[in-house]
């Protein structure tokens, strides 16, 4: 696991308030029963405060599954914006 | 992120939030549990902590039914707002416990405020909301004005918006009977013109500040209280900082998700305060708390005080704030290490702002804090939930918080020119009406103090009551005394024979009964006026038992309420002795009473017995006791003595 992976895991583990909780790149809303859209919105932000990132509001759109949140954010990290 | 500085970063004897988070995973059931919990929703806490604190308190509630009733005020609260809330939901009821409410809530379907009241929603009338908080915005029914609009056209579309407001306010306190709270609008668009922005009529500012205008004065002609929007981005940190315009495309949160925490706690306050919940003394230690340095070491003539150097001026304005304060109706009491006689000479520098006789109990002494504190309380006849205090000394504060978890403690950090802001963002004081009487309030905390010392020195009761010359007067309530009698029902706690809470609609429902008669009690004594300090609501008799020729035609007293600051002097004899010659004169056959005890108004559980009445039979299972007086009864030889040692004056028109 990387470094931005296992914080990426952190702020899962926070927001769903499990301390258990193991996600992969593949992990969906279908894998995470409180995964809703007010729970996408507490995600966008904790990421956010973790990462010192600003996501685009188009930009929330493609975050489908951990993968494309972890993509996001190291596109952004590196200082290039996400995928359009 | 400075968020919420004014709170303890987290409860006395842990050493972060989060540990205690991880310590209620693992057991947080329980009285224990739920008292861990309310210190923690009174720490600085951020929205996810905030979220995992609403999961434990729901748990704790769903494990024992009935666990957090017992210690908290149950409140049901229904939300309707244009834009999203869900993520508000966890912030108010985690404040709400944290100012000692248990909050229920109903949020509308989204964007349809107007619908569930228009057309009596059936699942709002099922919930019964104590409160209705209407969260419109400028999007949802902007007005629509173009630029070039004229003054005259921007007031009538104002007037138009605030007149729909008007006629949802009262559908709803018409349809629920509950008190409505208007959240007030937030200025979502930004200027085009610059500074100029306000002086062009139908600019986007100049509309959204003569709607606020227009909105306040609605909602004070109608009792309608506000939910701030301007104090909740100050608190904030900013109106960018509240609101989030990407949040706002996202999700249609008009209120950012980190900012949600400051949002609940403003609902919370505004409730808790309607409710009666708000605090009503200041506790303030001396030495660098209301002046630099130590008036012992130091010597009262070189405290840092007023003009001359920095910090001595913002010592000044913090005593500015807090003269203000006693202005609104609290009372002022000091709580200091220290020496009585070099503490007392301190007040009468010319640089202070507070003068000796603003103070209602002063104690300076070397003992600890939280038993004088509890001497502060028995002094002024106040709770320990009535209390807030104030020192600047980080010991002293986590001595109070552990062993008096029931006085607020906000964080005065070392820096008194932040003393006014943490005070003020704390939101203790929140008031929910502000009335004439309770401007007069503060001059009786401190004649309080004259009076003990009076008692100290009598010897004889009578001769202290008679010397006292107290006059009571006793009438019907006028129109003006409603919002005071209003207020006092539902925050008196301990001298509450039914302690039943009312919302202004159904107060006012209450007094246009025809068999309704509110009486109104104030008192002055040699000391001063203490303004209405009783009141007693009476109605036809409910209870069908007595003889049947006269049933229906007795008299009930519905509610009996009396300020403790008057308690000791024979005031509340006087009170039923008018009561009952007013039953008497309307030749009722039977004044009756009723005790419901809860855990505060143990004080009052004998009170018909002494007074004369009989106990009535009472019914198995039912915690209430009834008593009766028949007409031209006796009264107790108490309430005789009373009215010898009061001069009564009463109006029965």
């Amino acid at each position: 696991m990387t470094d931005i992976s296992e914080a990426l895991q952190d702020v899962f583990r926070d927001v769903f308030d499990d301390p258990d909780l193991v996600i992969g790149p593949e992990t969906t809303a279908a894998d995470i029963p409180d995964w809703d859209s007010h729970t996408h919105i507490s995600l966008i932000v904790a990421a956010e405060a973790k990462f010192g990132v600003r996501f685009r509001t188009a930009e929330l759109e493609s975050l489908h599954n951990v993968g494309d949140f972890e993509t996001l954010i190291r596109a952004k990290l590196a200082g290039h914006s996400g995928p359009r | 992120m400075l968020q919420m500085d004014w709170l303890p970063a987290c409860p006395a004897g842990f050493d972060s939030l989060d540990t205690v988070l991880q310590q209620m995973r693992g057991r947080c059931d329980g009285p224990q549990g739920l008292k861990l919990l309310r210190a923690a929703a009174g720490c600085r806490r951020n929205f996810i902590q905030t979220s995992k604190a609403d999961r434990f308190f729901q748990k704790i509630t769903e494990g024992e039914a009935g666990i957090a009733d017992d210690v908290l005020r149950p409140v049901r609260i229904a939300i309707l707002a244009a834009h999203s809330v869900e993520h508000l939901l966890p912030a108010t009821r985690v404040a709400a416990l944290a100012r000692g409410m248990n909050a229920s809530l109903y949020v509308a379907p989204y964007g349809q405020y107007r619908q569930v009241i228009h057309n009596r929603d059936p699942d709002l009338a099922a919930f019964a909301p104590q409160f209705v908080l209407f969260a419109p915005d400028m999007r949802d029914s902007p007005l629509s004005l173009p630029l070039t609009a004229t003054y005259d056209e921007v007031t009538a579309a104002v007037t138009r918006r605030v007149e729909e407001l008007h006629a949802l306010w009262r559908a709803a306190a018409e349809f629920t009977g509950a008190a409505v709270i208007q959240q007030t609008f937030l200025n979502m668009d930004l200027p085009v013109f610059g500074s100029f922005e306000r002086l062009v009529p139908a600019s986007d500012l100049s509309v959204f500040l003569r709607l606020q205008m227009a909105v306040a004065e609605a909602a004070r002609e109608e009792g309608v209280l506000l939910l701030d929007m301007d104090q909740c981005a100050a608190l904030a940190g900013g109106a960018r900082k509240l609101h989030d315009s990407s949040r706002w495309y996202q999700a249609r949160q008009l209120i950012s998700p980190e900012v949600s925490v400051i949002w609940g706690d403003m609902l919370a306050r505004v409730v808790a305060a309607a409710l009666g919940l708000s605090r009503k003394c200041l506790i303030v230690d001396l030495d660098n708390t209301l002046w630099g340095g130590v008036a012992g070491d130091d010597g009262p003539e070189n405290l840092r005080l007023g003009a001359g150097s920095p910090d001595g001026e913002a010592f000044f304005i913090f005593q500015e704030y807090i003269g203000r304060l006693l202005q609104r109706g609290i009372a002022l009491a000091i709580c200091s290490k220290n020496d009585p006689d070099v503490a007392e000479a301190a007040f009468s520098l010319s640089t202070m702002a507070l003068r000796r006789q603003d103070v209602a109990a002063f104690v300076a002494n070397w003992n600890n804090k939280a038993d004088n504190i509890r001497q502060i309380a028995e002094t002024l006849r106040l709770g320990l939930d009535a209390m807030v205090f104030a020192d600047d000394n980080p010991a002293e504060r986590d001595i109070v918080r552990r062993e008096l978890p029931q006085v607020a403690v906000p964080e005065l950090m070392d820096d008194p020119a932040d003393y006014p802001r943490i005070l003020s963002a704390s939101g203790w004081f929140e008031a929910a009406a502000f009335t004439a009487d309770d401007a007069v309030r503060v001059r009786n905390y401190s004649h309080e103090v004259s009076r003990m010392q009076a008692r100290e020195n009598a010897t004889d009761l009578e001769a202290y009551l008679s010397d006292l010359r107290m006059v009571l007067t006793g009438r019907r309530m006028t129109e003006a005394d409603a919002p005071r009698v209003l207020q006092l029902l539902n925050k008196t706690n301990q001298f509450n024979l039914t302690s039943r809470r009312y919302t202004g609609p159904e107060f006012q429902a209450l007094a246009d009964r025809p068999d309704t008669r509110i009486w109104t009690f104030r008192l002055a004594d040699r000391f001063g006026d203490h303004g209405l300090i009783s009141v007693v609501i009476l109605t036809g008799e409910e209870r069908e038992d007595g003889d049947p020729a006269e049933r229906g035609r007795g008299l009930a007293v519905h509610d009996w309420i009396m300020s403790c600051r008057v308690l000791g002097r024979g005031v509340e004899d006087a009170v039923l002795s008018v009561v009952a010659e007013a039953a008497d004169r309307e030749n009722a056959p039977c004044l009756k009473g009723e005790y419901c005890p809860t855990s505060r108004n143990g004080m009052v559980s004998g009170l018909y017995r002494v007074m004369g009445f009989s106990e009535v039979e009472k019914t198995a299972g039912d915690d209430a006791t009834f008593w009766v007086r028949s007409r031209d009864a006796p009264l107790s030889d108490r309430c005789r003595t009373a009215c010898s040692l009061i001069r009564i004056t009463t109006r029965h028109d």
